[in-house]
This record gives C-alpha cells, sequence and structure tokens, in this order.
C-alpha cells in the first residue's frame, strides 16, 4: 500500500489557484480534475454534456457554472472556490478569470494558495498573459509553480514542442524569482496526465498532474519566528484575562518570554488555553487563548512576538501594492488600512512606479488604476509591528479600504520598513494656540465653502471677510488664484493633482488656524474624502464644511471667468462638473442653496453658525 | 518537531479566527441556529472560540411551524443544555394569513416564512452581523460568496458589488443601514462537516441517522408524514422505509434518501462513494435555473 494514503483525519491541506483563460481550456482542466477525482456528484455530473465544439466528448467546463450573469455572458467573472479530496489530501482550489481586467481576482485566490497552476495552450505557446499570469503569482509570494501545457492532442503529442515551452518559460521563471516550476503536458478534454497518465506520451515520465499536487511540499510557517494577533480580549470566567488569536508564524511554549507590540513592554506565557484543554506548546496555524503572567496591558490589534528575531516597527514603510478598484489610487488620499488585526489610516506618500504589465518594466506613474501593480512608501498615522511579506506572509499583508465606499481597494505586500519620520520630533513652542486667540477676541476656525466653479464661493466668502474684519477678527481667505499661482504652481488637474493641492491647502489652513484666525477656504474640493481629510486634520471644532449649492445649469449660466465656455469648447480638460466628477457633501456643516437666498442671508446663516459654535462671541 | 496541521485542524482553526474577528468587529452579532449538522457544528466552534467565555452572542432560529418535530425537541434540549441567549422568532402575520408548504407551495412559505421572517427578527434586533452556517459546495452560487458578505439596508445581496477577500484580511466596515452576513464554515464540504462531527462528538438531530420511517413518495420525492397536517393524495399510503436525512428543513418540503447509515462511520462510508449532491432533496432549490442565487439576492440566507 502506497505510504502517502492517510486516513481522512490525518490528510493535510493544499491550497492552489489555476491561472489561464477560458480559451486555454482552463475550465475544462478544473472539471476534468474535479470530475475524475470523483468530487461531482452524479446530478452535477449530468451537466457535463457532449459538445459540438469539444468533437462530441463531454463538456467538463460545464460543472464550474457559478453565478447565472455568468452562464449567460458565458465566461467566469470573479473568484470561485472549489473542493475536492484524495486519498492523500483535501485541496482548495481558486478558480480565478484570465481576463486582463481581471488581475484583482487572481491576486485574491492567490493570496491564500500554496501553489500556482499556469496555464499554458500547447498550439500557441506563451502569450503575454502568461507573463502577468505568473508575475502576479511571483508578487503574492506564491513559491511553487506548476506549468501545465494543455491541448497536447492539438499537436499530436510532439515532446519537441512540450520542450520549446518548457524553455521558453524557464527564463521568464528565472526574471521573476519562480525557483520551483515543474511542467507537466496534458490535455484535459481527453484527460491525459491529469489524473491518468496518458498512453500517448511515453517520452514523459515525471508525475500527472494530480500525483504531484498530492506530493507537493506545503510551505509551513511554524519554522519562522514567533507571530500572534490579538483578535480580542477573553474576560471569561471571574479573573481570567486571555488574549485570543491565530499564531501566525513559528512556535510557542508555556514560559517563553514574549513581547507585545508595538508597545515593547514584555511578559511571559503562562497558560495556553484551548476548548479541549491547556496545551504545552502550540506552533502557526492553531487558534489558541494566551495567558501572560504579568499584568500588562494588551488589547485587539497588538502583535505578541518572541524576544529573537522581533519584527519592524514603523510608521512608513515600502510595499508592493496591487490596485483592486475602479476609482484610481490617488497619492495623498487618506485610506483606512486593515494590518493584521489592527485598523489604521494611511497614504500613500510617493508612488516610486507603477510595473508594465507586458515586459515587467518599471513605470513613472502619478496614480494607479484598476489591475496596476505598484510599488509605493505609505505613511500611517501610528507605529505598526509587521514583517517584510517575503519573511512572512502573514505578518506582511495589509488591505487598503475606501473610507467613503467602504470598499476593498487594494491589498499590498510590504517589502521594507522606511525610518525617515523616525527623526522627525514636534517642536512644541511655548505659545501655544489658546494665547493667540485669547487677544483677538475669538476663537480660531475654519470655515471650508465647496462647490462647482462659478457656484458663489468666492463671493460669500468674501462678504464674510468683510463682515468679521468689521468685527475686529483676524481672518484671512485662501482660494484657488492666491495658491494656485504660488505654492501649488506645480500641480494640474488630475485627480491625482487635485488631491495634492487640496492636501497642501488643509495644511496651510492649518497652520493658520493654529495661528489664531478664522480662515476661510474657497476651493471647489470636488472629493468627499479630501474634506473628509480636512475635517479630521483640522478638529471637528474647528471645521465648518459650507456647501455653496448652486446647480450646474445655473453656474454654467453665469459663467463670470468664461471656464465652461472653454470647457465645452474642449480647451479646458477634467473640468469639475462636465468631465470630472463633483461628490457634493452628505452631511455639510451649513448647505446654502443660493437659488433661495440672496448674499446678505447666506453672511447671516454663516455667521449665526460661528455665535453658535462659540467661535465668535 | 510539530507535525503539521490536519486539515480539519487548519479548518477548524480559521473558523475560530473568522468567529473572533465577528465578534471583536461588529457591536451586535447574532448565530443563525438552524438545528441542522452545520449550525451543531458552528454552535461548536463558537463554544471552542470563546472558551473559557461563553459565545458572547444570541442565537437565532426562524421557526415557520413546519420543522421536523424531532428538530424543536433537539433544539429546546442543546439550549437547556449549553446554556444558550435563544431567540426563536415566527413571522406573525405569514403564520395569521396562514401561509403553508401544502397550499401556498414551497416559494411562497420559503419567502414569507424564511426570508421574510429573517429580516423581521434582523431588523427587530438590530443585529449588524449575522452568523451562518452556509458552505461554499453546497450549491454552485455559493462557490463564490465571502466569508464577510454584505447586505444593503433591505438585506439584498448583490453578487456584482462583492468585495475583494484576501489573506485573513476581512472588511468589516458598514454603511448606514447595511448589515453583514458571516460565513466560518465556507470552506468546508459536507464530509468535512461528518468528518469533524465524529471527531468532536457533537451532538446532533436524530433524523441524520437512518431508521424505519413512514413516508410517501411524492414528485420523485421521499417526504415523511411527520404528523397529521401533510394531506395525502389519493392512493397515498404511508409505508415504513429505512431512511435518513441528508439536510433538514421544512418536513414537506424535505426529501428522504434510502440508507442504512445509522452511525456516523455508516453515513461518512455513504458520503465518500455517494453519487448525489447534498441539497438534491431540497425542493426550494428547483425551481427555474439560477433558483438559489435569486433567493440569496433576495435576502435567503
Amino acid at each position: 500500500m502506497d505510504a502517502t494514503i492517510v486516513g481522512p483525519a490525518q490528510r493535510d491541506l493544499l491550497r492552489l489557484i489555476t491561472c489561464g483563460s477560458v480559451d486555454d481550456g482552463k475550465s475544462t482542466l478544473i472539471g476534468r480534475l474535479l470530475a475524475d477525482a470523483g468530487a461531482v456528484p452524479d446530478d452535477q455530473l449530468r451537466n457535463a454534456v457532449p459538445s459540438s465544439a469539444n468533437n462530441g466528448l463531454p463538456d467538463y467546463a460545464m460543472l464550474l457554472d457559478g453565478l447565472q450573469a455568468e452562464r449567460e455572458q458565458g465566461i467566469t467573472i470573479d473568484v470561485g472556490y472549489r473542493f475536492f479530496t484524495t486519498p492523500r489530501r483535501r485541496f482548495i482550489l481558486a478558480d480565478t478569470p484570465g481576463h486582463e481586467q481581471y488581475t484583482r481576482n487572481m491576486a485574491t485566490g492567490a493570496s491564500a494558495s500554496d501553489v500556482a497552476i499556469v496555464l499554458v495552450d500547447a498550439s500557441k505557446g506563451l502569450l503575454s498573459q502568461t507573463w502577468r499570469h505568473s508575475a502576479i503569482v511571483s508578487k503574492m509570494g506564491i513559491r511553487r509553480v506548476v506549468l501545465a501545457v494543455n491541448k497536447m492532442d492539438l499537436i499530436d503529442y510532439r515532446q519537441r514542442d512540450f520542450a520549446d515551452i518548457v524553455a521558453a518559460y524557464a527564463s521568464m521563471a528565472e526574471r521573476l524569482g519562480l525557483s520551483d516550476v515543474t511542467s507537466i503536458p496534458v490535455s484535459a478534454l481527453r484527460g491525459d496526465n491529469v489524473i491518468r497518465q496518458s498512453d500517448a506520451m511515453p517520452w514523459y515520465e515525471g508525475p500527472t498532474l494530480l500525483r504531484y499536487l498530492e506530493t507537493v511540499e506545503i510551505a509551513d510557517a511554524s519554522g519562522k519566528p514567533f507571530r500572534f494577533g490579538v483578535q480580542w480580549v477573553n474576560r471569561g470566567a471571574t479573573g481570567f484575562r486571555g488574549y485570543a488569536g491565530t499564531i501566525l508564524g513559528g512556535r510557542v511554549r508555556v514560559g517563553d518570554e514574549i513581547a507585545v507590540l508595538p508597545s515593547g513592554v514584555r511578559s511571559h506565557v503562562s497558560r495556553i488555553v484551548t476548548f479541549g484543554g491547556d496545551l504545552e506548546a502550540a506552533q502557526a496555524g492553531q487558534a489558541v487563548t494566551l495567558t501572560l503572567a504579568e499584568a500588562v496591558d494588551v488589547s485587539r490589534g497588538d502583535l505578541i512576538t518572541g524576544c529573537e528575531a522581533p519584527p519592524h516597527l514603523a510608521d512608513q514603510f515600502a510595499a508592493d501594492l496591487v490596485w483592486l478598484d475602479d476609482a484610481p489610487m490617488l497619492p495623498g488620499r487618506p485610506y483606512v488600512m486593515r494590518l493584521g488585526t489592527a485598523t489604521y489610516t494611511a497614504t500613500v506618500t510617493e508612488l516610486k512606479h507603477r510595473l508594465d504589465m507586458n515586459t515587467g518594466a518599471g513605470r513613472a506613474a502619478k496614480q494607479l488604476d484598476v489591475n496596476q501593480i505598484g510599488f509605493a512608501n505609505l505613511a500611517l498615522d501610528r507605529s505598526a509591528a509587521f514583517d517584510a511579506y517575503a519573511d512572512n506572509r502573514n505578518t506582511g499583508n495589509f488591505i487598503l479600504i475606501d473610507r467613503v465606499t467602504n470598499g476593498t481597494v487594494g491589498a499590498g505586500m510590504i517589502r521594507f520598513p522606511l525610518r525617515r519620520a523616525g527623526n522627525l520630533t514636534w517642536q512644541n513652542f511655548s505659545t501655544d494656540r489658546s494665547a493667540r486667540s485669547a487677544i483677538k477676541g475669538h476663537r480660531p476656525a475654519v470655515l471650508w465653502f465647496t462647490g462647482l466653479s462659478g457656484s458663489g464661493k468666492s463671493t460669500v466668502a468674501d462678504a464674510i471677510d468683510r463682515r468679521l474684519l468689521a468685527r475686529g477678527c483676524h481672518t484671512y481667505i485662501l482660494d484657488g488664484d492666491n495658491i494656485r499661482h504660488g505654492l501649488n504652481r506645480d500641480l494640474g488637474f488630475t485627480d491625482t493633482d487635485r488631491v495634492e493641492n487640496i492636501r497642501r491647502v488643509i495644511e496651510v489652513a492649518r497652520l493658520l488656524a493654529d495661528a489664531g484666525l478664522i480662515v476661510l477656504v474657497s476651493f471647489i474640493s470636488p472629493f468627499r474624502a479630501e474634506r473628509q481629510l480636512a475635517r479630521e486634520r483640522l478638529g471637528a471644532d474647528e471645521f465648518l464644511e459650507i456647501f455653496v449649492d448652486t446647480s450646474l445649469a445655473e453656474c454654467e449660466r453665469r459663467d463670470p471667468k468664461g471656464l465652461y465656455r472653454k470647457a465645452r469648447e474642449g480647451k479646458i480638460a477634467n473640468f469639475t462638473g462636465l468631465d470630472s466628477a463633483y461628490e457634493p457633501p452628505e452631511a455639510p456643516d451649513l448647505h446654502l442653496r443660493t437659488a433661495d437666498l440672496s448674499v446678505e442671508q447666506e453672511v447671516e446663516l454663516v455667521l449665526q453658525s460661528l455665535r453658535q459654535r462659540g467661535i465668535l462671541d | 518537531m510539530p507535525v503539521s496541521l490536519t486539515y480539519l485542524e487548519q479548518l477548524e482553526a480559521e473558523s475560530i479566527h473568522v468567529l473572533r474577528e465577528t465578534v471583536a468587529v461588529f457591536s451586535n452579532p447574532v448565530l443563525m441556529y438552524s438545528i441542522g449538522k452545520d449550525s451543531s457544528v458552528l454552535l461548536h466552534l463558537a463554544l471552542k472560540a470563546f472558551y473559557p467565555a461563553k459565545p458572547p452572542f444570541k442565537v437565532l432560529h426562524v421557526d415557520t411551524t413546519w420543522k421536523f418535530r424531532e428538530m424543536i425537541a433537539f433544539r429546546d434540549r442543546r439550549a437547556r443544555e449549553l446554556g444558550l441567549d435563544l431567540i426563536v422568532h415566527t413571522n406573525q402575520e405569514g403564520l395569521k394569513a396562514g401561509v403553508n408548504p401544502i397550499t401556498h407551495g414551497a416559494a411562497v412559505h420559503t419567502d414569507v416564512m424564511k426570508t421574510e421572517a429573517l429580516k423581521q427578527a434582523l431588523d427587530h434586533h438590530a443585529f449588524d452581523a449575522a452568523i451562518g452556517g452556509a458552505r461554499r459546495d453546497e450549491e454552485p452560487s455559493r462557490a463564490k460568496e465571502r466569508i464577510f458578505s454584505r447586505r444593503n439596508a433591505s438585506h439584498r445581496w448583490d453578487p456584482r458589488r462583492q468585495q475583494p477577500e484576501l489573506w485573513q484580511l476581512y472588511n468589516n466596515r458598514l454603511g448606514p443601514g447595511e448589515s453583514a452576513r458571516v460565513f466560518p464554515l465556507s470552506n468546508w464540504t459536507e464530509l468535512d462537516v461528518w468528518t469533524y462531527i465524529a471527531r468532536e462528538n457533537i451532538p446532533v438531530v436524530p433524523l441524520y441517522f437512518a431508521a424505519q420511517r413512514p413516508v410517501v413518495e411524492r414528485d420523485g420525492m421521499l417526504i415523511m408524514v411527520d404528523d397529521s397536517r401533510l394531506p395525502l393524495r389519493p392512493n397515498e399510503v404511508p409505508q415504513q422505509r429505512w431512511i435518513r436525512f441528508r439536510t433538514l428543513g421544512c418536513y414537506p418540503l424535505t426529501g428522504a434518501v434510502e440508507s442504512r447509515a445509522t452511525t456516523i462511520e455508516a453515513i461518512i462510508a455513504e458520503l465518500a462513494d455517494g453519487r448525489t449532491s447534498e441539497r438534491q432533496g431540497r425542493a426550494i432549490d428547483h425551481g427555474s435555473g439560477g433558483s438559489m442565487e435569486r433567493r440569496k439576492a433576495e435576502g435567503y440566507f
């Protein structure tokens, strides 16, 4: 009996991803693998009907139908997971589409996979998509690759052609740092070398696809330094305080000295608690509850580590970034970051380059679009503990979430920490902002006017400024003219530059408010995310978002600077309201509907609001 | 040297991880308890995840009033034994209107007494996350379901707007009125569930084990005559046959399979060379193509 055949309870788990397109016969290969492994019940097997497109052979691709919409389109559009078991192993197979625009789905499927099957059509050889798929596989940290050369039946099972493809792929793999490649000639349609050794290719002496998958060694994180992500503080029974989480690397024993990060406090493991009884030791992959000998402060988001080989601790790092959302990644825009069990606010401070997916070269870029992969520096709102992704896939990854749509928009793999911010500290000056504002007779504030071009922002800001000045208030107006002609002269009107433009305006407004002034900011500021950033940077007490709400039609009718006309004539690109979006505030502090109000009424509303907030007496 | 984890140990650890994330990031989660084998496994995993604390959430059963009698008895016994904070919800308007699977048919009954009822209960208790035992291997439209899945304010699922789910990082952020569905057993199969039940000695409803029970053969399904509410058609005479159930639901809608598997080991052996899919016996799945997907979009669990 084969020694690798084990009872159901002893089998291990292999996760794999298949990369290729419908044209490569990928669905057929998966359908064949599942059907021949006995994972498809008879009532579903009936869906694999012989079709004329397949020369009368059963169409195994039919077994993979997922959602109805896809069935109608005839393509797979998302990540699907298939399960099958053999006498040796249990498998989770991520089935992802091979079309160019679906990098994000492949990245999703690859993130958890140990092995990737890269599918090539023997009659076509390597294609540009072969490079793309392999590049993603490499970026996502998969070390083991099977090159499945499919449709060998179409080229009469010629060994020579197979060898040529294998040789061509070897140089590609080397450039991508994929060192563990196994090449197998198959015909998914006829079942050659999928599960059954092929009679048609006696020259091939390697394993069948299934045999390879059943015997390949599975990467194990238990040899790495100890890492434990705290998910939840368990205050179970009287006096009990334990930390529930999953071991993300290495092993732990009762009595081990540990460090809690980011605080750095040290303690010792006193118990490893599980429902089935306390353990003496535990290893990567296990979900346990730790108790500590000394009473130290530990909460969700902390990383408990061994004292040898500590992780990095930094608030800036460089990372590979896969962009998943239709809205592009804009440097300077704040995103929610999930890193381990902690949540941060993060911005891309510098996009070094994006990857040209056809050549692998880095290209200069101002933004990352959906399905692009880039290399970037990121800054967090506080320090995080992490490893390089190459050292530990579990502690070196993160996702970015859009703060307005709550969509998962980016995924990152950390390369190394950046320590520049560590050398910067805040200067503490002896005069503080309350002292400054006390001599002015009012509190500092930032009145942020947002609205379309020509909506009347500057008109109402100017009127308010005159009234405040008359009361002896110290004020300053920031608008497009005095900022764009100087400080922001280097910026244009792309989305990336608009974000940077507003970021600088926020910082200037902050300095002026710090000096005790009432700052009137009159900028179109079309994006919710940046206005939300302004609110957070300036503090809700001092920040008023004022929506100057004038319809696009009315703004275009007024057209005080003739800009709409030029835009309509095609002389100005990226004009807000026309070919660039304006996202109206959902809950502004003040909503000025200009169609119903005179400028004097608008001024009164704003002043009233300032009095209510105690900014004015 | 440590031995690498077996696949069951890995699946267990990952499900526990998901349960702990759910409790840590949502303010008012609930565990959907359908009394079936998957719910039994889910409950067992919850006991493990939060030990020595009790599972820090309520347990909800949506009762259509047409469940097998043995299911209800089992539910009440387990709730007592484990000290569960159990909520039983029935759609009272549906009940008053007399909606039932016999005269209204599977589709209407399921919409009103399950889908509607579930939405009522979630809204009433303002649960922001509902943990369910659905598995990706059950049905093709479930193969693409996420582990953390978002629903809009009317509990609808939009398969085209699912979030990418990478590594073990779950996006738990919700917009106003939105809620989450969490599926910790996503990567388990029916065979895994039984293997785990055997390994952990988890109690399940006796209907899963073969016994002689009174059945009628109807529309190609074996329907058990569980009480006197099932009207017999002309020429239908209940017969005692050796049957068991692979899934449990409303008894007039749940087909039995002929089996002599009276132990877990026999069930596992039966599944290992089993040739039909698990939900084949569920009348509700067999409408037009994509029936389950449509139901899910409407808020069916």
